[in-house]
């Protein structure tokens, strides 16, 4: 209810209704973005990712020359000198997934920021034309869906020449299909609201309403979406990595978890090697996920948490209505 | 029923899609798997099966149309070709060797992962800032967030490594026979222990948070608000008034998950060596085994479909809407 009288009720005085239903939107980016460094969520998971660019960016710095090559005897367990220790090749561990954070990182954010625009793209243009473009556009977004993802990484990657570029395109292909369809839902319950009918009838033309006018207005969700298709891009591209379908000479913390089988270190307990890897993996994919949660509940107030915990003996809805 | 139907068909339309790319993969994509496959069998073929691996694969040239449609009823009839990296079994007989297994471990953790993470998820909402809500749900997102295979590699070193209390590999031990007995039973659930707990725990956060957002929203409806004032046990208003219809989302999402569900088992059965279709796709990999790599892309999908479509026979039970409408 409340929503409709506000929308009704700020069309009427301004001038120019398609300006301020964008202005809005603005002041709605702006002020999420505000509620989102006072959510703690928000910022631990900042925190994390930024630590991680850091160190990705500074891998050179620490580790200067080639972090593949040999520096001492193979398998050494973590010591002052290498703080990690060694794989059974004889390379830093250290070294390893610093160097590998760029490959992953780098990788992870492409194809996540690609999957995501590809998603937007579809969503929108389904949801603002409709009928048959929304039927061809849903349907092709349902097989997708439906189609296994790691089977079809796995046959994609096989197929194309290997490299960084083909993971990522591989990834998007299998990605952007879930984008889509949330951004679907999404822009048709906008596509309704008023303010998208004063747009057409002011005779704005599609690609400004999509731009200006619905866009600005699911950021909330889209951030989400970004932020899902990034963890998915990042997990998928260890995946595929791991079964030895990326480029094995690219270091990444898929490739480094490949050798890692593949020279049998943890049938021969050394944990060390296999753990930092998937250590940051899992640390990266819980930072993006605590912020995509954040701002599930600064956007859905009735996710947040109480201040006070129910008590299974605490008073009812129907009994607290009672004692007013 | 009509949902059905068109659910029916649209599932046929995704097979239809797969098997589409599946053919046309190899005949758009630069250079010649034939030759690098090749390379790597150490030349263990006769001429004329590579003769035959060509024209499946479409590197000798022949028309598009007529061979697609002789591809389409190869596939239909089940005849994948053969397994380069299990030189001469044909693929259709490796994978139905091994999708028990996957399937085993699949449904298992799946029907476990579902079950929990639902009944969490509703504890956690009917109860909220309670225990279970505020420590349960961060726990879960953060061993959510690792890799399926990277928490099995944890698992089997801490487990069968360090305390050597579980079977690294295998889905039995070797020398015992297969049949249907105690003994068999409760060795093959020793093994499938480790494996499924690792897809479990990944799973788990995903389920419950799902539940739990759409229980909180449910439980402001008037509808429990009405069964309170009725009177009604909390038990009942939570399980049947509540849950009941907190639970389609979550059904729905089931069908979405099964493919990642997939995934998740596939890269597991790597790590412990378990034998199914995932561990096999490993080494189809490693050989540059395209045949079997396409028929197992293919397989999976039918199975993906398939339990879709078990899903969505769930979904109209619970929902008395679709039925009608």
């Amino acid at each position: 209810m409340s929503q409709i009288t506000t929308d009704s009720l700020t069309l009427i005085p301004e001038d120019s209704a398609a300006e301020s239903a964008a202005d809005r939107a603005r002041l709605g980016a702006t002020r999420l973005l505000r509620t989102l460094l006072r959510n703690g969520k928000a910022v631990a998971g900042l925190s994390i990712i930024l630590v991680f660019i850091a160190l990705a960016l500074l891998a050179p710095v620490f580790f200067p020359g080639d972090p593949a090559r040999i520096t001492s005897a193979g398998a050494a367990a973590p010591s002052l000198e290498h703080w990690l220790g060694t794989t059974t090749k004889g390379q830093d561990v250290l070294g390893l997934t610093l160097w590998g954070a760029r490959s992953s990182l780098f990788v992870g954010f492409a194809a996540g920021i690609l999957s995501t625009v590809i998603g937007v793209l579809i969503g929108l243009s389904g949801a603002y034309f409709g009928r048959g473009l929304d039927e061809a556009l849903s349907l092709v977004t349902n097989v997708f869906l439906l189609v296994p993802g790691l089977p079809l990484l796995v046959i994609l990657a096989a197929f194309m020449p290997p490299g960084l570029g083909t993971v990522i395109v591989v990834l998007v292909i299998t990605g952007w299909a879930g984008s889509a369809r949330v951004m679907r839902s999404q822009a048709m319950s906008i596509r309704g609201k008023d303010y998208v009918a004063a747009a057409q009838v002011s005779g704005e033309r599609p690609l400004r309403i999509m731009v200006r006018e619905i866009l600005p207005n699911m950021a909330s969700v889209v951030m989400t979406t970004l932020l899902g298709c990034i963890i998915g891009s990042i997990g998928a591209q260890a995946g595929l990595e791991f079964l030895g379908l990326g480029d094995v000479n690219t270091l990444s913390w898929g490739t480094n978890l490949f050798w890692a089988t593949s020279d049998g270190s943890l049938m021969l307990g050394q944990w060390w090697i296999f753990v930092p890897s998937g250590l940051a993996i899992a640390l990266v994919a819980f930072a993006l996920a605590l912020c995509n949660y954040a701002v599930d509940e600064i956007t859905n107030p009735r996710l947040r948490r109480p201040k006070h915990a129910t008590k299974s003996t605490a008073a009812t809805t129907v009994a607290r209505k009672e004692e007013k | 029923m009509s949902f059905l139907f068109r659910r029916l068909g649209f599932y046929l339309l995704a097979f239809w899609a797969s098997i589409t790319l599946n053919f046309l993969l190899p005949r758009l994509m630069p250079g010649d798997p034939v030759t690098r496959m090749l390379s790597r069998s150490q030349q263990r073929l006769e001429p004329q099966q590579v003769d035959a691996l060509r024209t499946m694969m479409g590197v000798d040239g022949g028309p598009l149309i007529p061979e697609y449609f002789s591809y389409l009823g190869r596939i239909l009839t089940g005849d994948f070709g053969m397994s380069i990296s299990r030189f001469p079994t044909p693929v259709a007989e490796v994978i139905a060797s091994q999708l028990p297994w996957t399937l085993l471990l699949g449904i298992t953790s799946l029907v476990i992962a579902v079950i929990l993470g639902n009944l969490l998820g509703i504890l956690a909402a009917w109860r909220r800032g309670g225990f279970l809500d505020s420590v349960a749900p961060p726990l879960l997102v953060f061993i959510g967030s690792f890799p399926y295979f990277w928490l099995a590699m944890g698992a089997l070193y801490i487990f069968g490594i360090n305390m050597g209390v579980a079977p690294m590999r295998h889905a039995f031990s070797v020398g015992l026979v297969p049949g249907f007995n105690l003994e068999f039973i409760l060795d093959v659930a020793a093994h499938l222990f480790l494996p499924a707990l690792t897809i479990v725990l990944v799973s788990l956060g995903g389920w419950m948070l799902g539940m739990r957002n759409t229980m909180i929203a449910t439980n402001s409806e008037d509808y429990i608000l009405m069964a309170e004032a009725k009177g009604l046990r909390p038990h009942r208003i939570m399980l049947n008034y509540a849950a009941r219809n907190a639970m389609l989302p979550s059904v729905t999402s089931m069908g979405m998950s099964i493919g990642f569900i997939v995934g998740g088992a596939l890269l597991t059965e790597v790590v412990f060596a378990y034998p199914g279709v995932g561990y096999q796709l490993l080494a189809a990999v490693q050989g540059l085994d395209y045949p079997l790599m396409q028929g197992m892309f293919l397989t999976i999908t039918a199975a993906v479909l398939i339990a879709n479509f078990l899903v969505d026979l769930v979904y109209v039970r619970l929902d008395p809407r679709v039925r009608k409408g």
